[in-house]
């Protein structure tokens, strides 16, 4: 465990966010998805966004990922308010999402998915598929994503858990502040879903900023070291490592707990 | 529990183990199988016909006429890599034709003449360059319009370019008044041979399929399309600006296609506006045959390549053994239909999820 994983949620005044929602409202039509919601992520900490369906956690990670802009707001970056036009403009800050549909291009190998968008080049117009297989082999081997024998075959023939390997390590490839993962276990079994939290964990031990989505609590538990709770829209709850436990989590989702004042 | 991501099959070693993976790769490249085809019919004939069937003479013969077909076939290798097709072949053929007609008339020679009535030995690189530039731009119109009608407008490009196959027909036919155009002005360049021995539609026919081969295999532009027709949802989301790319496609397989039109007039000396019907066909088959799925992210020039060759082989060969050659048409069809099924099941086995 790290260092700044022993603090607690509600003494993080000294930090400075990675990044962080303040007062964020998001309407799709009549659906309020977002009534003044707040947020805050640190570096070097996993925080688990937990919340009932529908209490806006993929809404509010949009948000953040510059996918869809807030009515109103502020989203800030290590402190800075910024206004995200597109997921470039939050790519480039650092920012990246492992969507809950993972998003690899089936047909291409694990190199050409790292490195989609973002091609190391030759003679400008040419890849360069040998580098690029290289370091992402590199890569794998430092976040232990077990491929390294399957470097050359499409991540179609990969297992679930192998292809949300590829996608958290492209993630991790790239991001240098925050990485945001919506459900990532959703799909897998026990021994694919440790090793995604192992996974996890070591991004965080390199220093990043985990944004992590889930509805199996004992896991959130486990992998956390702080916690907030969304509910219809708002943040209902914060906790540090050791806070909480599976009641008060589902007492605070369900809106029977409450320690955060609306801002 | 550090290491590996997902529990594999624990690598028991051996050779055995690495012979049975290199049959399941080679089972698992399609160009491979459709390779394997190949060399089958061509040994096939061989035994057949000795002598006849192998000749170089024969082979050129051969390679002269899938030139032009393989031209097109390596512009609509991208398109359909693009989960798209690209009917509109033939008008960008027909177009490319006309549009270098047209602007050899345009060329003054003197005499009130003009490059368009120039004999063989009088044609100069200006009025190839001429004649190459308008058959280029032909195809490039047709394919900016298919480019943007299925990008921008999301028209099925099944549709969008059966519109612009009859629309750019019609146009050819407006331009030319009903009736075909002959001229001799680019006869040098259709039927001569820069290197002896060699006609020069071989030599274009290989620069252009050396350069599809760097672009779709080599380069980031490639690399990019093969995204697109996987995932363009993917492509989108890492910042892959995916309508603008479906448009550049679309153009290349319109050049391609006016760059046919240019290497038919050169050839036949004639515009032939009712000439290549079924050339989208015949590229779609190639392109098919050669392991190119038609759902997009799989395939490959090499693959067209051997495509192209099959139907051509079959034929010939059937020729050259007094067997009757519309055979050709019956054996091309069922080793289409067995190379898509193919495909089909090798998707199938693949996506295990
Ligand atoms: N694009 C959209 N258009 C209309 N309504 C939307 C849209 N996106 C989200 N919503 C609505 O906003 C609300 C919050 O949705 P959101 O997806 O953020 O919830 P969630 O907390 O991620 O739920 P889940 O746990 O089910 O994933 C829901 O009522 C949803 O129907
Ligand atoms: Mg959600």
């Amino acid at each position: 465990m790290t260092a700044a994983a022993t603090d607690v949620g509600t003494a993080m005044a000294a930090a400075i966010p990675a990044v962080s929602a303040h007062g964020v409202t998001k309407s799709f039509g009549h659906v309020r998805a977002l009534r003044g919601a707040s947020f805050e992520a640190f570096p070097g900490q996993v925080t688990a966004l937990v919340g009932d369906n529908g209490a806006g956690k993929s809404t509010l990670i949009k948000v953040l990922a510059g996918v869809i802009p807030p009515d109103e707001g502020e989203v800030r970056v290590d402190g800075e308010p910024v206004h995200f036009t597109d997921p470039l403009d939050a790519k480039r800050r650092g920012i990246e999402t492992v969507y809950q549909d993972l998003a690899l291009v089936p047909d291409l190998d694990a190199a050409a998915n790292v490195f989609l968008g973002r091609e190391l080049r030759r003679m400008r117009f040419l890849h360069d598929h040998a580098e690029m297989r290289r370091r992402t082999r590199n890569a794998f081997v430092e976040l232990g994503v077990g491929l390294v024998q399957d470097m050359r075959v499409p991540v179609a023939s990969f297992s679930g858990g192998q292809k949300q390997g590829v996608a958290i390590a492209r993630s991790a490839m790239w991001a240098s502040r925050v990485i945001i993962m919506d459900e990532p276990t959703a799909a897998l079994g026990v021994i694919q879903t440790a090793k995604v939290l192992e996974l996890i964990e070591r991004i965080r031990d390199k220093g990043l900023a985990v944004i992590f989505i889930a509805h199996n609590l004992p896991q959130v538990l486990q992998v956390a070291d702080r916690i907030e709770v969304l509910r219809l829209g708002r943040r209902v709850a914060r906790f540090g490592r050791g806070e909480a436990d599976v009641d008060r989590l589902i007492a605070a989702i369900s809106g029977a707990y409450t320690n955060d004042e609306p801002t | 529990m550090s290491t590996a991501m997902a529990p594999e099959p624990v690598d028991n070693g051996g050779d055995a183990r690495t012979r049975r993976s290199i049959a399941r790769a080679v089972l698992a490249n399609p160009t491979m199988v459709t390779f394997g085809a190949l060399a089958v019919i061509i040994l096939a004939f061989s035994a057949l016909a000795p002598g006849l069937f192998t000749q170089g003479s024969n082979f050129v013969q051969l390679a002269q006429n899938v030139a032009i077909l393989t031209v097109v076939s390596v512009g609509t290798t991208f398109v359909i890599i693009t989960a798209g097709v690209d009917l509109s072949i033939p008008s960008g053929i027909v177009l490319g034709q006309v549009f270098a007609v047209q602007a050899l008339k345009l060329l003054p020679l003197g005499e009130g003449t003009t490059a368009f009535d120039a004999t063989a030995n009088q044609t100069t690189a200006l009025s190839v360059l001429v004649a190459v530039t308008a058959a280029l731009l032909g195809g490039l119109i047709i394919g900016l319009i298919n480019g943007v009608v299925v990008a921008y407008l999301r028209v099925p490009p099944l549709l969008a370019t059966l519109g612009t196959l009859g629309a750019g027909l019609g146009v050819a036919l407006i331009l030319q008044d009903g009736v075909n155009s002959a001229t001799y002005a680019l006869d040098p360049v259709g039927n001569g041979a820069l290197i002896a021995g060699i006609p020069n539609l071989i030599p274009i026919a290989l620069v252009v399929v050396i350069a599809g081969f760097v672009l779709l295999h080599l380069s980031v532009f490639g690399r990019h399309t093969y995204a697109i027709g996987s995932n363009p949802e993917a492509a989108r989301r890492v910042g892959i600006n995916v309508e603008r790319h479906l448009l550049k496609v679309y153009v290349l397989g319109g050049v391609a296609s006016g760059l046919a039109g240019f290497l038919s007039l050169s050839y036949f000396s004639t515009t032939s506006i009712g000439g290549f019907s079924t050339a989208n066909l015949q590229a779609i088959t190639a392109v098919a045959l050669g392991g190119t799925s038609l759902f997009g992210g799989v395939g490959s020039i090499i693959g067209t390549l051997i495509g192209v060759w099959i139907p051509a082989v079959l034929k010939n060969g059937f020729i050259i053994t007094g067997v009757q050659p519309y055979w050709q048409d019956v054996a091309v069809g069922f080793v289409l239909i067995a190379a898509v099924w193919f495909d089909q099941l090798r998707r199938r086995s693949r996506d295990r999820g």
